[in-house]
């Protein structure tokens, strides 16, 4: 157990990863009920968008120069294909029944993985620059560069978001139509607006979560959305889905529990063959079904007897 | 809640679907290929590789190898009274195509004997065609062991699959122990953590590896299993650090083994990563950048740059005035057309100069006792149709490039 230290550090490193991603499911979800399958390629896109900025400005500038500029340009990538699916893939469908726009956004999500794909170099991982510095060492646990950005990133962006939803006329207006849409929009707000808003906003925080899986991991794939994502819906769920704080939640209990069930799982005795890192994925989902048994709205989740 | 279970199935459905839309598609088109003119004294060797597509320049030095090959024979006149000619098919890496050809080739009565796949993939769907005309296929470049001895090679019971399948290529089956005797002798290392990516080639490499690691007298530190594309090793990295092992055998492709290098070197972790094959790309170097400095990674076969017998065949070859070069598996692609002709030669001087009516069974018959000094070394087959001169290569990286750390054969 003299790991456990650093085992946490990692479940905490890759949960504030998984949350930032969260974020992007849960507040479309909150809006207009729609479960975005398509957010995992934006997650994606934002990194792409942040390496192509990268390669423009060449090798030889530096990183610290380069990085808030990756962000631009990731975050404004990420933004745009978010907003132009929402534009010209979902709100065709505002009307039609569920299951339509949920296919769409499947298919959404192939084709933007495929339009990924079909960009000269990008049939296999692309190499993603690296933060210089670390590794850190803080009493037994190691840890670098990029996974301090991600945790600064997940903590800034939380509390930007919590003030933006408070206090802000547009996150006010945000909340109502959460609440019920054809209410505000008889009171005046916007909902088109707002829904734009809500894309926008979990493009934002998915193209941030982009930018650190690159920086963490040093490469970036076409199919790089698709687990995460997954793994990002699930913490969603896990911290209620709807909820922005619940969705930071669950992300973070679902990296650790990845993290911890690989490392520790194996040394319960009768179970080293459920152990290791190949079914830290089926741990996460065992932990997801637990509590959605005895709390079926999720962590943080309120429950809603409104709602279908 | 009927809501709650509505998410729950369109999870469920979507991720089957995303998992499909996970693999890429592959398109090439267009063939080359020649017509055959039969003539009593001429027959045609095939070849099939995928000649177009993201593999054709392995598979266009395969072909150029064979027809360096076929030229040369003619030249000298090595079958007196039997020229030799090529035809080339392209199975642009599907097994269906490749199935096609067979069918092709095997039609051609002037075809005595077929040199390819470079798939294993794509000989799987042959073998079966080619051994019930009993036309002889020699593959320059199949490594899946269980091509030749069966499903069955890792515990043990090898029982041969075709009789007319042959190969010059070595098989993976010994890339794993090749690997553990390097660890342990060459580079001292003594124990070992083992990392597998769950699919079928990396669990055999660390099985086999395993096995002879432990024979030799290293230890096993401990071993994980990740999942392919999963991006996040940290729980294994930790594990690693933790079980003091001072080497990591990966058994697993570049894009898993590229990260694992990376974040092991990151978190501090100082011993080398060694892997198979699968590993030994440009990409891996390109994707784990400094941190794959100091690690190693096997193949079979060995580069014929490195090897006194291919001299001739690689000043030929640029005599030859091919456009694209020889590649990986060219000088095992002259060997392979070689034997072809030698067998050839054997059946036409035990039937007073000529060749039977239907001379395949007598060729694949006479492949068996085949043998000669050729571009690789000593060619010849054993009672699976593998190749008995089984040469394998270590690489390291050096200043970010594969370099050639030991090339050897290995036996046992």
């Amino acid at each position: 157990m003299h790991e456990l230290p650093q085992n946490l550090a990692n479940g905490l490193f890759l949960g504030a990863m998984y949350g930032l991603i969260a974020v992007g499911y849960t507040m479309v979800y909150g809006i207009i009920q729609l479960i975005n399958f398509a957010h995992g390629e934006i997650f994606m896109t934002g990194a792409f968008g942040a390496l192509a900025v990268y390669s423009k400005l060449g090798a030889n500038v530096s990183i610290w120069l380069a990085l808030p500029l990756m962000i631009v340009g990731g975050v404004a990538t990420a933004t745009l294909v978010a907003v132009l699916a929402e534009r010209f893939a979902y709100r065709p469908l505002r009307n039609a029944p569920r299951l339509a726009p949920l296919i769409t956004a499947i298919g959404l999500s192939i084709f933007l993985q495929q339009l990924v794909w079909g960009f000269p170099g990008n049939k296999s991982a692309r190499v993603f620059p690296q933060l210089p510095g670390g590794p850190f060492h803080l009493g037994s646990v190691v840890f670098q560069s990029a996974d301090i950005f991600v945790v600064v990133a997940a903590v800034l962006s939380t509390l930007f978001l919590a003030y933006f939803v408070r206090s802000t006329r547009t996150g006010r207006a945000m909340q109502a139509t959460a609440q019920d849409p054809d209410t505000a929009k008889l009171m005046g707000i916007d909902t088109d607006k707002v829904i734009v808003i809500a894309f926008a906003i979990g493009a934002v925080f998915a193209a941030i979560a982009g930018i650190s899986s690159g920086l963490r991991y040093g490469q970036i794939e076409y199919n790089m959305g698709f687990l995460n994502g997954l793994f990002a819906f699930t913490a969603a769920v896990l911290g209620g889905i709807g909820n922005i704080y619940g969705a930071m939640l669950g992300g973070l209990v679902l990296g650790l529990a990845q993290t911890l069930s690989a490392a520790y799982i194996q040394y319960i005795p009768g179970m080293s063959q459920f152990g290791s890192q190949d079914w830290s994925g089926v741990w996460a989902f065992v932990i997801l079904i637990l509590v959605l048994m005895f709390r079926p709205q999720g962590l943080l989740g309120e429950r809603v007897a409104d709602r279908a | 809640m009927r809501n709650r279970s509505l998410l729950m199935l369109t999870a469920i459905a979507a991720a089957g679907t995303l998992t499909l839309s996970a693999c890429g598609s592959r398109a090439a088109s267009g063939a080359s290929g020649s017509s055959s003119a039969s003539s009593a004294t001429t027959v045609t060797i095939g070849v099939d590789a995928p000649l177009t597509g993201p593999l054709s320049a392995l598979g266009l030095g395969i072909r150029n190898s064979v027809d360096l090959a076929i030229k040369t024979a003619n030249k000298t006149n090595e079958v007196p009274g039997i020229t030799f000619k090529i035809e080339a098919t392209d199975d642009k890496a599907s097994p269906q195509q490749g199935q096609q050809n067979a069918t092709t080739l095997v039609a051609d009565s002037n075809v005595v004997g077929v040199v390819g796949p470079l798939n294993s993939g794509v000989a799987v769907s042959m073998q079966k065609i080619f051994d019930e005309a009993n036309l002889v296929e020699v593959s320059p470049a199949n490594t899946n062991p269980s091509l030749t001895q069966g499903p069955s090679w890792g515990t043990g019971t090898k029982v041969r699959q075709f009789k007319s399948y042959f190969r010059t290529a070595t098989t993976d089956a010994i890339q794993g122990p090749f690997a553990a005797q390097f660890v342990y002798t060459t580079l001292a290392k003594k124990k070992v953590f083992l990392v597998d990516n769950k699919l079928t080639y990396g669990v055999g490499l660390v099985a086999t590896f395993k096995d002879e690691f432990t024979k030799l007298g290293g230890t096993v530190a401990g071993q994980d299993h990740v999942t392919s594309g999963a991006s996040d090793y940290s729980s294994t990295v930790t594990a690693i650090k933790a079980s003091g092992a001072d080497v990591v055998y990966f058994g697993g492709e570049y894009p898993d083994g590229a990260p694992l290098a990376k974040q092991l070197k990151a978190a501090g972790y100082n011993g080398p990563v060694v892997g198979g094959d699968g590993m030994k790309d440009d990409t891996f170097i390109k994707l784990a950048g400094t941190a794959s400095e100091g690690d190693y990674a096997t193949s079979v076969g060995a580069p014929v740059e490195s090897l006194d017998s291919a001299k001739t065949y690689i000043a030929n070859y640029k005599a030859g005035g091919y456009t694209d070069p020889y590649a990986a598996y060219g000088g095992y692609s002259y060997d392979s057309a070689w034997s072809i002709i030698e067998a050839v030669k054997a059946v036409a001087a035990a039937n007073n100069g000529k060749l039977p009516a239907n001379p395949r069974q007598a060729i694949e018959t006479a492949m068996a006792q085949v043998s000669f000094s050729g571009v690789t070394g000593q060619v010849s087959f054993d009672q699976y149709g593998d190749a008995t001169n089984k040469q394998l290569t270590v690489y390291g990286v050096k200043s970010g490039q594969w370099a050639t750390i030991k090339t050897g054969t290995f036996s046992g």
